[in-house]
């Protein structure tokens, strides 16, 4: 099976549900609705054979709604087809349902993607921290959280402390703006 | 005692003038240890006494023993570690400084060598390491995370180990060349050997000694 051939059956199968398909530099995207991942994913593991999941990573955009985006990166080995599926998770939701038996490696990403971003995935064996320790309070990689972090005591397990920053915090603002915008540069606090 | 003008020599203790004093002599000799050496050879002058008995203050031989031979607790959580496994290969050597035996039972290490990024969680891990070890025990901060969280300004890194441990020796660098390392490493000894280690270790035994001799 071809790229043209895989990404036309996908388009064909799932023809109303794939919100938008973009090519950009020899690169595929599908933008889906949360509530079809399973199905999709299902689909372009078994039938189009995208048996690698690469990875799955987490975007807050801060400020926007829906606020999160997840991104699932997916390989076929046997055909060397590289595919991305988008997709957007509302605060309020703030779950999705898990992949890790589609994919086995996808237990650790959603972990991780829980640990730092505070997304739940329903079904998923064992959601833990994977990073931080069992009962840290805050998810450290929303953009909410500030750079020098907050402090947060728990005797005899661990503790963290507000972090020193001299003339920042160089971070990116959040919003979905150009490059340019959003670089990381000494800033204000409150921007 | 007849040598007692030759132990005030050696020391860095003025010269002892009035014998007759009991408890000053007392107090100034008492941390005198006497080295008795097998005999080696007969041509030595007097060989019954010259070359068998070395007198010097107890300290002076407490520390020249314990800095000769620390033994290293290897606390490598970083690139760091990669240096200090390089510092104890052939090409630096670090038993030149008879450092070499690296133990990974804190039981039996007299040196911690922090070397590395200190995150929170890994912190109270490293200070119960530190805990376990025996007394006396020396912290040398290896590299810039170590010594002050480095780059790493963030919410994950403890800013600097010495908020948890009294450090002996920081080393900087990002990581630290190994002759940093060893540089570090002759700091600490020449830190050990200024030591006033009996009276730290002892120091109910010391205050009755000066009480019985007041």
């Amino acid at each position: 099976m071809t790229r043209e051939e895989a990404f036309a059956l996908l388009s064909k199968s799932f023809g109303e549900q794939i919100q938008s398909k973009t090519e950009f530099r020899d690169e595929t995207t599908y933008t889906i609705v949360a509530s079809d991942l399973r199905e999709i994913a299902k689909f372009c593991c078994d039938e189009l054979a995208f048996d690698y999941l690469l990875d799955i990573t987490s975007i807050d955009n801060f400020g926007e709604d829906p606020r999160f985006e997840i991104v699932y990166e997916l390989y076929s080995m046997p055909h060397a087809v590289h595919l991305r599926l988008k997709l957007q998770v509302s605060e309020d939701v703030g779950a999705v349902d898990t992949v890790s038996d589609i994919w086995s490696t996808a237990n650790w990403h959603e972990r991780e993607i829980y640990d730092m971003m505070g997304i739940r995935f329903n079904g998923h064996p064992g959601l833990r921290r994977i990073l931080m320790w069992d009962g840290y309070p805050f998810f450290p990689l929303r953009k909410d959280f500030p750079l020098e972090g907050l402090p947060s005591e728990m005797p005899d397990v661990a503790f963290t402390k507000i972090t020193p920053l001299e003339g920042g915090p160089f971070v990116t603002v959040p919003s979905t703006a150009t490059s340019k915008d959003r670089e990381p540069r000494a800033r204000s606090p409150e921007l | 005692m007849p040598q007692l003008g030759r132990s005030a020599a050696l020391s860095d203790d003025p010269p002892l003038f009035d014998l007759d004093a009991p408890a000053f002599l007392l107090r100034t000799v008492w941390p005198t240890l006497v080295f008795v050496m097998p005999e080696t050879h007969s041509t030595a002058y007097d060989s019954k006494v010259e070359g068998n008995v070395i007198f010097t203050r107890f300290d002076a031989a407490l520390n020249w023993v314990r800095k000769n031979s620390l033994w290293p607790m290897p606390m490598g959580l970083a690139c760091c570690a990669i240096e200090l496994m390089a510092t104890a290969a052939s090409r630096f050597d670090i038993a030149r400084f008879g450092a070499e035996v690296m133990r990974f039972s804190p039981r039996q290490c007299d040196v911690m060598i922090v070397a590395g990024t200190v995150t929170y969680k890994m912190a109270l891990a490293v200070k119960r390491i530190y805990e376990q070890m025996p007394e006396p025990k020396w912290v040398i901060a290896m590299g810039a995370c170590a010594s002050t969280g480095g780059m790493y300004r963030s919410y994950a890194v403890l800013q600097g180990i010495d908020q948890l441990l009294p450090v002996d020796v920081y080393i900087s660098g990002c990581p630290p060349r190994p002759e940093a390392l060893l540089a570090g490493l002759m700091k600490l000894q020449e830190k050990i050997s200024r030591e006033r280690s009996f009276r730290k270790q002892k120091p109910e035994l010391v205050e009755k000694l000066e009480e019985a001799l007041s």
